[in-house]
């Protein structure tokens, strides 16, 4: 079973989770001042990425929070996980 | 010989979810006898009342069945004007035991997480998963637990228990 560490309680089992979406979209401030083209770029379209990948998990049938963890989508493997609201981290390559 | 496993329906309780800010946690603490635990997925006890931590706002309250009026007037009157919500669940959920020797591999047989005595300490609660059902888990004792459970999946809970602890009967 895969591990993801909850930045709030620690290492916990994939069941007790739910997957997010990508992190870091923000929305605009003004959104009527917005493209068409833009806002739907905002609403569906998301990056792909091979390797590293910054996205949100919600720690639900746990304590609840959202957070956000970076992941490498190949190996599945979890690099790092910061709550809510903090800055995207540095990850050395 | 002792049974190894049992497995008992605890009588009805007094139950409150409370979430609030930094102004408010203390109040409820000083308000309810007991403080609120502020480590992460650890509960603190003064018999027979008990503060479960079930996230970084939020608490789960016990107390004896019959103390719920009493809990949420003296709660409410100490929150003089600090943010919080204060969330009478008693009816919502029924709480089981699980005792004996060999409590910790029978909740396991539906449960994910690491129960050694090392990584799920006396004193560690927390919500998680019991088979497809949500609970929380608690461990009051080196082999005890208190399994808190929505009412309407307490009986597949309950049931689910009793069939792995067959191997023990």
């Amino acid at each position: 079973m895969l591990i993801v560490p909850c930045p709030h309680c620690g290492d916990r089992p994939e069941i007790e989770f739910r997957y997010a979406g990508p992190a870091h979209i923000e929305r605009a401030q003004r959104p009527a001042e917005l493209s068409d083209e833009d806002w739907a770029s905002y609403l569906y379209l998301r990056d792909n990425p091979k390797g590293l990948h910054f996205e949100r998990w919600r720690h639900i049938h746990g304590c609840g929070r959202f957070f956000n963890a970076a992941r490498d989508t190949v190996s599945d493997r979890f690099v790092a996980s910061y709550k809510a609201g903090q800055k995207r981290p540095e990850i050395p390559r | 010989m002792a049974e190894l496993v049992t497995i008992t329906t605890l009588p009805p309780a007094t139950r409150f979810v409370v979430r609030g800010g930094e102004a408010a946690i203390p109040l409820i603490g000083r308000a309810f006898g007991v403080a609120l635990p502020r480590d992460a997925c650890r509960a603190a006890s003064v018999p027979p009342r008990a503060a479960l931590w079930l996230g970084p706002d939020e608490w789960l309250l016990l107390a004896p069945d019959g103390d719920g009026e009493r809990i949420a007037s003296e709660i409410g009157a100490a929150l003089t004007g600090a943010p919080a919500s204060v969330v009478d669940i008693s009816d919502r959920q029924v709480a089981l035991s699980v005792g004996g020797p060999r409590a910790a591999t029978v909740v396991n047989a539906f449960n994910p997480l690491d129960l050694h005595p090392e990584a799920f300490p006396v004193g560690m609660c927390t919500r998680t998963v019991f088979a497809k059902a949500e609970i929380v888990l608690w461990r009051t004792a080196a082999d005890g637990f208190r399994i808190e459970v929505w009412r309407s999946f307490a009986p597949y809970v309950e049931g689910l228990l009793r069939e792995a602890a067959e191997e023990y009967a």
